[in-house]
């Protein structure tokens, strides 16, 4: 979820900014609707700690739990973390010489108000596009019908070749 | 000298070597109760046992003076260990500013006294080094144990500590050139001749870091072990050869290993670091006479005010930067007053000269001191009442801007 182009789609996603900690990791961290000031530590060795800062004090904060990379990924899936992009990381790890890429057709799309019938995509580059995540809300497997628009991204899963040959169609 | 594993000789220094052992990790215990870092601990049972000391050790010197050093390699080693290439470039590209102001605040009063007591230039040079840098194993312990790793100040600290372990890369292999003298053209050569191999082998550890790190990993944590002490040694033999400090080749290697092999090698050296280091810091103290330090005593106490106020200056200038409010600054500040193993590797290099014996019992006195007042200060800094104009008229320009 670090790829800034697709955190960039995902909805209104809060401005999170990052600082290195040498020797430790990496923080981020960001403002809630609240408020708050909240931030992620991320140690080098995958630990995190989700981290509250003091409302009096505000360089001063609280550990609220340290998590390991397991725990980590329990707590984003409580959290809601995209469905979309587990599961093609699923078949990615199923089939080897996959690779799946999460394309934002950004404002100028030539492709945006076509559908995916229409573009016959995974005829022309062997590509297949297995979900358009659109503001916060994905479309797991669009049908033909579906039309794009623009600001979408396409996550799609090919052959390195056939995503960039889909990328050159959609990008302007 | 070696002993054969059954004669008496080796009987007695086994009996030596564990007693001494045991009292160490009595004294590692004690200071892990007290919240401090064992080093100052460490030096005390030197003087304990050392010359004018109230018990003598009979272990040949050889032995524990080799094993010292070896001390000295490692520590330097996971130094290097402790820093990926990106974050030394992050730290070179923000952290230049404030190092200068920690070098400019910190080392001059060291230096100052060191000629206001008459020594000569390069003893005060070294005593410059010992003031000026911060204890990085003693910081970070402090901001792990007070669970402030996170707090807003925390980066513009290790950057800081990043930096002047960079400046050691430089300052180390040029005093050690200068104190192997000469005139002053064979002096700039040794010193350019240092700086050079300093900028190669940076150069190499940055550039081919991570195919060194793949050739030395291979195989069990045996073969892996045995691969990063041999190359550290050797590399630290090498540089020592082209009188640059051996103690900056270990600590280059340290930093050219990289990814899954530099978490490897952490976990593999770190024990045996502390056994060697441990043999350090005793046989440092173990050259001391009690009577030096005892006169070393007040000028400690007064370098100790004086360079205790320029790190809080120091930290509380690095936190602004990074936008911290007085608090944190004073957090920044006060977490930085430790010195420690690095101020002892720099006395240590001075024993040859002239002034050496009181360099050395003026950096004990000093590291003793503030390695103890250091985690006091920074435990206890947010005690310290900020005047509130300051925090309102803070909270009064955030409201300002979020509004």
């Amino acid at each position: 979820m670090e790829s800034a182009g697709r955190r960039g789609r995902l909805a209104a996603v809060d401005e999170v900014s990052e600082t290195k900690l040498p020797g430790v990791g990496v923080r981020h961290e960001f403002t809630t609707d609240d408020g708050r000031e909240v931030g992620v530590l991320v140690h080098h060795d995958g630990r995190r700690e989700i981290l509250i800062y003091d409302t009096d004090d505000p360089d001063a904060c609280t550990s609220l739990v340290s998590l390991s990379a397991s725990d980590s990924r329990t707590m984003s899936e409580l959290l809601g973390a995209s469905q979309v992009a587990e599961t093609v990381a699923a078949v990615q790890q199923d089939i080897e010489g996959l690779s799946i890429e999460w394309i934002d057709l950004g404002a100028s799309s030539p492709v945006a108000g076509t559908s995916i019938g229409e573009g016959r995509y995974r005829t022309r580059t062997g590509a297949s596009i297995v979900a358009v995540i659109r503001q916060s809300e994905s479309v797991p497997a669009p049908g033909p019908d579906f039309s794009f628009q623009p600001g979408d991204v396409v996550v799609a899963v090919g052959t390195a070749e056939g995503l960039a040959a889909l990328r050159s169609l959609f990008l302007p | 000298m070696l002993f054969a594993a059954g004669s008496p000789d080796a009987a007695l220094a086994f009996i030596e070597i564990g007693a001494v052992a045991l009292g160490l990790a009595v004294l590692a215990r004690l200071a892990g109760r007290l919240a401090i870092s064992a080093v100052p601990l460490y030096l005390i049972a030197g003087l304990a046992l050392g010359e004018g000391g109230i018990a003598q050790l009979d272990v040949s010197e050889s032995f524990i003076s080799l094993t010292a050093e070896i001390g000295v390699l490692l520590l330097l080693f996971t130094l290097g260990l402790e820093y990926s290439e990106d974050e030394l470039q992050e730290g070179l590209r923000t952290g230049v500013r404030p190092g200068l102001v920690d070098m400019t605040l910190n080392a001059l009063p060291g230096f100052a006294l060191g000629l206001l007591l008459g020594w000569d230039v390069l003893a005060a040079v070294l005593l410059g080094g010992v003031t000026w840098i911060s204890s990085s194993g003693v910081v970070s312990k402090i901001l792990a144990d007070l669970g402030r790793v996170g707090f807003r100040e925390t980066p513009a600290i290790l950057n800081l500590l990043v930096i002047e372990d960079l400046a050691m890369a430089v300052y180390l292999p040029v005093v050690a050139a200068l104190i192997v003298g000469g005139t002053l053209a064979e002096t700039t050569v040794t010193v350019t001749i240092a700086v050079a191999a300093v900028g190669v082998i940076l150069f190499a550890a940055l550039r081919l870091g991570r195919q060194f790190s793949t050739l030395l990993s291979g195989g069990s944590d045996e073969a892996f072990l045995l691969a990063v002490f041999g190359i550290t040694l050797l590399v630290a033999g090498l540089a020592q050869e082209l009188e640059v400090s051996g103690a900056v080749g270990a600590f280059l290697v340290g930093l050219a290993l990289s990814g899954a092999a530099e978490e490897r090698a952490a976990a593999l050296i770190s024990p045996l670091r502390d056994l060697f280091a441990a043999t350090f810091f005793l046989f440092f103290s173990f050259q001391i006479d009690p009577a030096d330090l005892v006169d070393a005593a007040g000028p400690a106490l007064g370098l100790v005010v004086v360079t205790a106020l320029a790190k809080v200056a120091t930290g509380w200038y690095a936190a602004m930067r990074v936008g911290a409010a007085e608090r944190g600054r004073l957090r920044a500040g006060t977490a930085l007053i430790s010195r420690g193993e690095f101020s002892i590797v720099i006395a240590a290099l001075g024993v040859e000269l002239a002034d050496g014996p009181e360099l050395g019992a003026l950096a004990a006195a000093y590291v003793l001191i503030t390695a103890v007042i250091g985690p006091i200060a920074a435990r206890y800094a947010d005690q310290v009442p900020i005047p509130s104009r300051w925090v309102r008229e803070r909270r009064a320009a955030r409201v300002a801007a979020s509004s």
